[in-house]
């Protein structure tokens, strides 16, 4: 289970260029500024965004795949669970979408939230979760799907700062549990430190360093990592 | 001043102007209300329950219905085109939206002529048919789709590119194919716009008037619809029927209007 891609975008405002390799097991931070090109590369791995260049996910090929036949998990930063369905259906809807059965999907989705802890909002809406359990909910559906690769966008940038440090050690625990590949892109170095093993620093839509969350600490390679390590602290 | 919240002010309106403006809104509200106080009240009941009258009455009720079906079946996937027409290059997307605009503002018997041309004994597809189209009730549901379904389409278009696109990208990652994000996640984010959409049509149907008379005609029971029976009451010996026919039509339109309340409704009105 890996990935190795070569990103290359062209946008209005920079040109993504960037080589990211996950290895087995390992969860990957995509750390940079606001406009650095992190959701952009995130886009582009789940095929939403058009890009050149080359992706391989366990020896599969995957540029010029449609997003739909990707198998790759995207979590939104403001989540996107369908309005109108509930809680449970949305969690089903990655399985019922590839033909499995109602009732089996279902009883799937009904594991997934199980897992999750969420299983008391199974008939809810989304307009009525908290931006935690939302962020649950989005995690149950984007895994119910079996996806081959998990993408998270900013998963706690639309949270309270208050629930934050609390739904960050879920989010790790639960990733954790999962085991997969895993990309998650963040502006910030506590996400960094809590669920990510490796970091590819991106500036300007170019990476300005790679490595694990200690190399950073210890060797930071631009001002910009410098200051996010300097304000950041073990604790 | 503590109580009354300084108002801004969102322009300017001459005095002298609530005088045309007055005028206007009388011309549009006087004669409903002449309808509404005139209308024989009492012999209503028996009015409406003459064959002739429940006959035309139950006609456009059924193609009324049809016509509204047979829109949401073409209009929806082509306000689905329009709204992704925004892709496409100026050309095709303007001319697109044209034809799908032209029967609001086209003259309704102009409709109807062109609809012989097409579909009549002689027409450029009649002719190879093997039954005949106009003068039918088939003929009267054809032509009421022809003129409502416009007013679908632009409802349920708006509708579309209102709603978040994000949701479909959403669904995509989750593995649905086109046709699944169509039917689970696009069609029932703008089942609002669609309702709106599908009464607008019904409402247009039903006052259908020049399209259906010039071609399907004006035979009882087959083709004598509702706005069709009220005229031809109206030539004949019993305007009363006219009168009363005139307002059950006007209760529904006004009953559409209520229940889309503040929802957008197109700008051209039937």
């Amino acid at each position: 289970m890996s990935l190795t891609a070569t990103l290359e975008v062209t946008r209005d405002s920079f040109d993504l260029d960037l080589s990211l390799a996950v290895s087995p097991g390992r969860t990957l931070a995509l750390l940079g500024p606001n406009g650095a090109g992190k959701s952009t590369a995130l886009g582009a791995l789940a095929g939403v965004i058009d890009s050149t260049g080359s992706i391989a996910l366990n020896e599969r090929r995957l540029d010029g795949l449609p997003v739909e036949q990707r198998r790759v998990g995207y979590v939104f930063q403001d989540y996107l669970l369908f309005p109108h369905l509930t809680v449970l259906e949305n969690v089903a809807f990655g399985p019922r979408s590839v033909g499995v059965a109602k009732a089996a999907a279902r009883a799937m989705a009904g594991q997934w939230l199980e897992r999750l802890g969420v299983s008391d909002l199974a008939g809810r809406r989304p307009a009525e979760l908290s931006g935690g359990q939302a962020q649950r909910v989005a995690l149950g559906r984007a895994l119910a799907a079996s996806p081959e690769l998990l993408l998270l966008d900013e998963p706690l940038a639309a949270l309270d700062v208050e629930v934050r440090a609390e739904v960050r050690d879920e989010l790790a625990t639960h990733l954790k549990a999962w085991g997969g590949l895993t990309i998650v892109v963040t502006h910030s170095f506590d996400d960094v430190a809590a669920l990510a093993d490796d970091v590819v620093v991106i500036e300007a839509g170019r990476a300005t360093q790679r490595g694990t969350v200690r190399d950073l600490v210890r060797a930071p390679a631009t001002n910009y990592i410098s200051r996010l390590v300097a304000n950041w602290s073990e604790d | 001043m503590p109580a009354s919240a300084p108002r801004k002010r969102r322009g300017f309106l001459a005095p002298a102007l609530w005088i045309p403006a007055g005028l206007g809104l009388g011309l549009l509200l006087l004669p409903l209300l002449a309808l509404v106080l005139k209308a024989p009240w009492a012999q209503l009941p028996a009015l409406l329950a003459q064959p002739s009258i429940a006959s035309s009455l139950g006609l456009s009720l059924l193609t009324g219905v049809e016509s509204t079906l047979i829109s949401l079946v073409l209009g929806i996937p082509l306000a689905l085109v329009l709204a992704r027409s925004a892709e496409w290059p100026a050309v095709p997307r303007r001319l697109l939206r044209a034809l799908v605009t032209v029967p609001l503002v086209l003259p309704p018997v102009v409709g109807g002529v062109s609809l012989l041309l097409l579909l009549g004994r002689r027409g450029l597809l009649g002719q190879f048919l093997p039954f005949q189209i106009p003068f039918s009730t088939a003929a009267v549901v054809i032509a009421q789709t022809f003129v409502a379904m416009p007013f679908l389409v632009l409802a349920v278009e708006g509708a579309i590119r209102a709603s978040d696109r994000r949701f479909e990208i959403a669904a995509a990652t989750l593995g649905a194919s086109r046709f699944t994000i169509f039917r689970r996640v696009t069609l029932p984010l703008v089942a609002p716009g669609v309702a709106a959409g599908a009464l607008l049509c019904f409402c247009r149907a039903l006052g259908e008037f020049g399209a259906t008379i010039t071609f399907a005609g004006s035979f009882p029971g087959v083709t004598q619809t509702l706005p069709i029976s009220t005229y031809l009451q109206l030539q004949g010996t019993q305007p009363e029927s006219a009168y009363a026919l005139s307002l059950v039509l006007m209760v529904v339109s006004v009953a559409v209007l209520v229940s889309l309340r503040d929802r957008w409704v197109p700008g051209a009105t039937p």
